[in-house]
């Protein structure tokens, strides 16, 4: 019988995903946030809909009764969230806060299904950094000089990361993480978003061409931290959301331009130097050939998505666990497999409906440094996706970084979600602004 | 289609912002506008990085993963197959050529009623895949029984029943042209010009798949006779005289679709500089033009044309029929080869247009030729499976027939066509001459050893001439000659398939 429902049940989740994604682009339409409440509730039943009925076909299989009260308290945590936010900050985006949550509880699905501990210890971490980030719009909106320590999130980004360089522990041939207490932390994550603050902080404060050189000096000791550390994936990612911030605050194409070929260049050095970087390219040019060891990876990974096809094997159908490391790095593709191509198609895009929200705020802002973290963000955000689910796929070669909300992984939870907390404070700093600016009409 | 339908939806957000922002300008906001340029810049560039990024998944989906997940890496292949009983190969006429019983044991058994006689081209399951086997998996390993029926299975513990393939293999046809090919090794492909469709397929030494298990160590033992190898997809032969059909095409087209003014006096062989090309068997043929030397397959007369050939041309024509390429095909193939080059010594060419030389060939890739020879030059892409039903007969895919390449001209397979119906009204496959159905064909001797009376014997041709319904190539390995030992071969899987 469980078979049967996990063959039906797969259907009816893909039926609300696609009605739940349809509604996170229609919530772009307009600006009138009061009409837009159906859409918000229709979400909600669509984001509630698609974790009960995978949860009916998780407990049907398991028959076990914890999986019920785990269920539980997903629901209750997810409710109380979005509640909690709609009730302290109605100023915040409401888009952002049903995105967040439905991917939170994709996420606890397709980790409940490979590993039920590991779920637990994620539903925990997402338990105690949704109470922290609860507060951190407040302290967005209210701290406004967030902007004076600039120099410090560059200096201690900077060291947080050799320290890692020097002292980490080496996981999969990379030096990525501190051990503390059981729980292995990851300070890239964090440190994109401290580097995220410098790079706006130094460019809100001028852009002449000075400024420019110190704040490439200060991103390419980042980036360079990282390379020795040979954490490839972050080290991609800091880079392109230096280029990218840097564009979008000069205004400048030359540095643009400037700044893609320097990545192409240091792209075809590492390519030279480094022979685990030779042996992923390899992998993904022809991982048939390959498939006995650097291939394996993505090999499985691409297994798992073809037998799924459009709408997936059903929950616990499949072999996702054949993929190694598939709750960190190939998430994606254990969705895929149970849930369907289909159903992995919009996932991708809620993750674009949420970088839209962040680049619609960016767009919004007068204040020029709000308006860079809110794009800077962003880009962390996508891009970290593109590189994730592109290298699963087989577009790009594979750089081992997480799938934001639905991976395994304390530090990165934590970090996305602190990512996001930021945006609904600039959400609310907006609204005053926009407060401001309707009185300073009025008074003319 | 899914996919599709969403990037509308992210297009129309997009441009509904910009409609807003073009409202923005009209009341005289115009700085907002390029203010935000940099940030809808970037906005476009990830939003089409991620499109790029769903594009290549839907396609991976749509066009390779059917493919791609038929591998032995693929751990999900023993989950369905712990699932579903594997379903049953069967021919285009509905026989059964594979099937899975269970014994009172419970034990499960893959049963070839047919035994050797499908030994290659259906293949085997348990020491790996090969064939159908291999080329099917997939859809056998999946069922798609009726939901009510799978529900039943499933309360009882009962496996569901893996769909069927039904192949384009035809029994009869089979049998002919396996008792034709005899005792000697070889292989026979006969196909559909028009569609690609593979009606049979034989390779030998051949062995009887039923008894896999006991033979296996000994064939994979015995290096010397390679009985696993499907000769006529995988094996790899000097082409001998039916070169001459690509050397003709290359002289063809060098002299602009005109050959008329050709004219050789044949006196047995052709010595240049010291190097002496024989006729087979010492023949002398006498006074001769273009088509008659094609008919009587002149060595001598073919290695006076190489001579005249612009090597260029030559190699720009074989790379036309497929040599020294990777064939695109499901089927597990070999890749002919030619590897004459432009500056090779006239030995070499005199060798190379007769198809002796270093040029390899195996019968599919020559069949393949041959089927667009008689489809107006176009190549169809071979394939043996017609269709995947579930075990009621229900359809659950159609393979469609398609286009593989363009080889030639309409033209060209036209004046290729008129040299092969002259090698049967006139020259060294008259066999096929005066039945009840017209036949145009090649004949080859390749030679493979220093003892020039070892020869493999080939024929490649199709029936009827006007209206093309089958393509036969054949093998017959140190038989002889062609027009003595392929061409009867041919006639008898004619007469089988016009017999029907």
């Amino acid at each position: 019988m469980a078979l049967v429902i996990s063959d039906l049940s797969k259907y009816v989740i893909a039926v609300f995903m696609a009605l739940y994604t349809y509604e996170s682009f229609a919530a772009f339409r307009g600006r009138n946030e009061e009409k837009k409440e159906g859409i918000y509730t229709r979400q909600i039943i669509c984001m509630f809909i698609v974790h009960f009925v995978s949860f009916a076909a998780i407990c049907l299989e398991t028959s076990d009764l914890s999986y019920i009260i785990f269920y539980g308290f997903q629901q209750i945590l997810l409710f109380a969230t979005i509640a909690l936010f709609r009730a302290v900050y109605k100023d915040a985006s409401r888009l952002l806060i049903n995105n967040m949550c439905m991917l939170l509880s994709i996420g606890f699905v397709m980790l409940t299904r490979l590993d039920f501990d590991r779920a637990l210890k994620q539903f925990k971490i997402v338990t105690l950094s949704l109470l922290l980030g609860l507060s951190i719009p407040y302290l967005i909106k209210r701290f406004r000089f967030l902007e004076k320590f600039t120099w410090l999130y560059g200096v201690f980004g900077v060291f947080a990361l050799a320290i890692v360089l020097i002292l980490g522990a080496v996981t999969n041939g990379s030096k990525i993480s501190y051990s503390l207490a059981g729980y292995t932390f990851q300070p890239s994550e964090f440190v994109k978003i401290l580097f995220v603050f410098f790079v706006a902080g130094m460019y809100a404060k001028s852009k002449d061409f000075l400024q420019v050189v110190i704040t490439t000096m200060a991103a390419a000791a980042h980036v360079i931290t990282l390379v020795l550390s040979k954490d490839l994936g972050s080290a991609l990612i800091f880079f392109v959301v230096y280029v990218v911030m840097t564009f979008i605050a000069t205004r400048n194409y030359f540095y643009l331009i400037l700044g893609i070929l320097a990545g192409c260049g240091a792209g075809m050095v590492a390519a030279k130097i480094f022979s685990h970087v030779r042996v992923r390219i390899l992998a993904w040019q022809d991982p048939w050939s390959y498939i006995d060891g650097s291939g394996y990876q993505i090999t499985q990974s691409l297994f798992a998505i073809g037998t799924g096809g459009w709408f997936g094997m059903g929950l616990y159908q499949g072999d996702p666990t054949a993929i190694p490391y598939v709750s960190e790095d190939f998430i994606f593709s254990a969705v895929a497999e149970e849930l369907g191509v289909f159903f992995s198609i919009c996932l991708i895009l809620v993750c674009l409906s949420c970088f839209i929200a962040f680049m619609n705020v960016a767009m919004r802002m007068k204040n020029e440094y709000y308006r860079l973290i809110a794009a800077g963000l962003a880009v962390v955000y996508i891009f970290q996706i593109f590189l994730t689910i592109g290298g699963g796929t087989r577009f790009i070669p594979l750089t081992g970084v997480t799938l934001p909300f639905i991976s395994y992984g304390g530090s990165s939870v934590l970090s996305t979600l602190i990512m996001f907390c930021i945006v609904q404070g600039i959400y609310c700093i907006r609204a005053e602004e926009g407060e401001h600016d309707g009185r300073k009409e009025a008074e003319e | 289609m899914a996919g599709k339908k969403r990037k509308n939806d992210g297009e129309e957000i997009l441009t509904e912002n910009k409609a807003e922002s073009r409202a923005d300008r009209k009341k005289g906001k115009k700085k907002k506008r390029n203010r935000n340029r940099e940030l809808w810049i970037v906005t476009y560039v990830f939003i089409l990085c991620m499109l790029a990024v769903i594009g290549n998944e839907i396609y991976f989906v749509y066009a390779e993963s059917e493919t791609a997940v038929n591998n032995s890496y693929n751990p999900r292949q023993e989950l369905l197959a712990s699932k579903n009983i594997r379903g049953q190969i069967m021919s285009a006429d509905g026989e059964t050529l594979a099937q899975t019983v269970r014994g009172e044991d419970g034990e499960e058994e893959r049963l070839y009623p047919y035994g050797s006689l499908f030994a290659h081209v259906v293949g085997y399951s348990t020491r790996g895949k090969t064939g159908v086997e291999y080329l099917g998996n997939m859809a056998l390993l999946n069922s798609n029984a009726a939901i009510g029926e799978k529900i039943q299975n499933e309360l009882t513990s009962q496996k569901n029943i893996g769909d069927n393939v039904i192949t384009t293999l035809d029994v009869e046809v089979q049998k002919a042209a396996y008792d034709a090919l005899g005792v000697y090794d070889g292989a026979i492909i006969v196909s559909e010009p028009s569609t690609g469709r593979i009606i049979a397929m034989v390779s030998k030494p051949d062995f009887d798949p039923n008894e896999i298990a006991a033979i296996w160590d000994d064939l994979v033992a015995d290096e010397s006779s390679s009985v696993l190898l499907n000769r006529a997809t995988q094996g790899l032969y000097p082409p001998g005289s039916t070169f001459k059909m690509i050397t003709a095409l290359a002289y063809y087209r060098q002299n602009g679709g005109d050959v008329s003014g050709y004219h050789y006096q044949c006196t047995g062989s052709l010595t240049n500089n010291g190097h002496r090309i024989s006729c087979y068997h010492g023949s002398v043929h006498g006074s001769l033009d273009f088509q008659k030397s094609f008919e009587k397959s002149c060595n001598s007369s073919f290695a006076n044309i190489g001579l005249s050939l612009q090597l260029e041309g030559l190699e720009d024509t074989c790379e036309d029929m497929l040599f020294n390429r990777k064939l695109n095909l499901s089927i597990p193939t070999s890749q002919g080869s030619y590897v004459l080059g432009t500056d090779a010594g006239d030995y070499d060419i005199m060798q190379t247009v007769i198809g002796q030389g270093k040029t390899q060939i195996t019968p599919l890739q020559l069949n393949m030729i041959t089927g667009a020879i008689a489809n107006e030059g176009i190549a169809m892409k071979p394939y043996l499976i017609d269709r995947i039903e579930n075990y009621n007969g229900g359809i659950v895919k159609k393979y469609e027939p398609e286009k593989y390449a363009t080889l030639m001209t309409p033209e060209e397979a036209g004046f290729l066509t008129g040299l092969m119906e002259g090698v049967v009204e006139n020259g060294t496959a008259t066999r096929l001459r005066g039945l009840s159905y017209t036949a145009a064909g090649k004949t080859g001797s390749a030679e493979f050893s220093e003892n020039k009376a070892d020869s493999h014997a080939w024929f490649t041709g199709f029936a009827p001439v006007d209206d093309p319904k089958v393509c036969v190539t054949i093998i017959v390995e140190g038989a002889g000659s062609g027009g003595e030992y392929a061409v009867p071969i041919a006639k008898r899987v004619f007469d089988a398939y016009f017999s029907q």
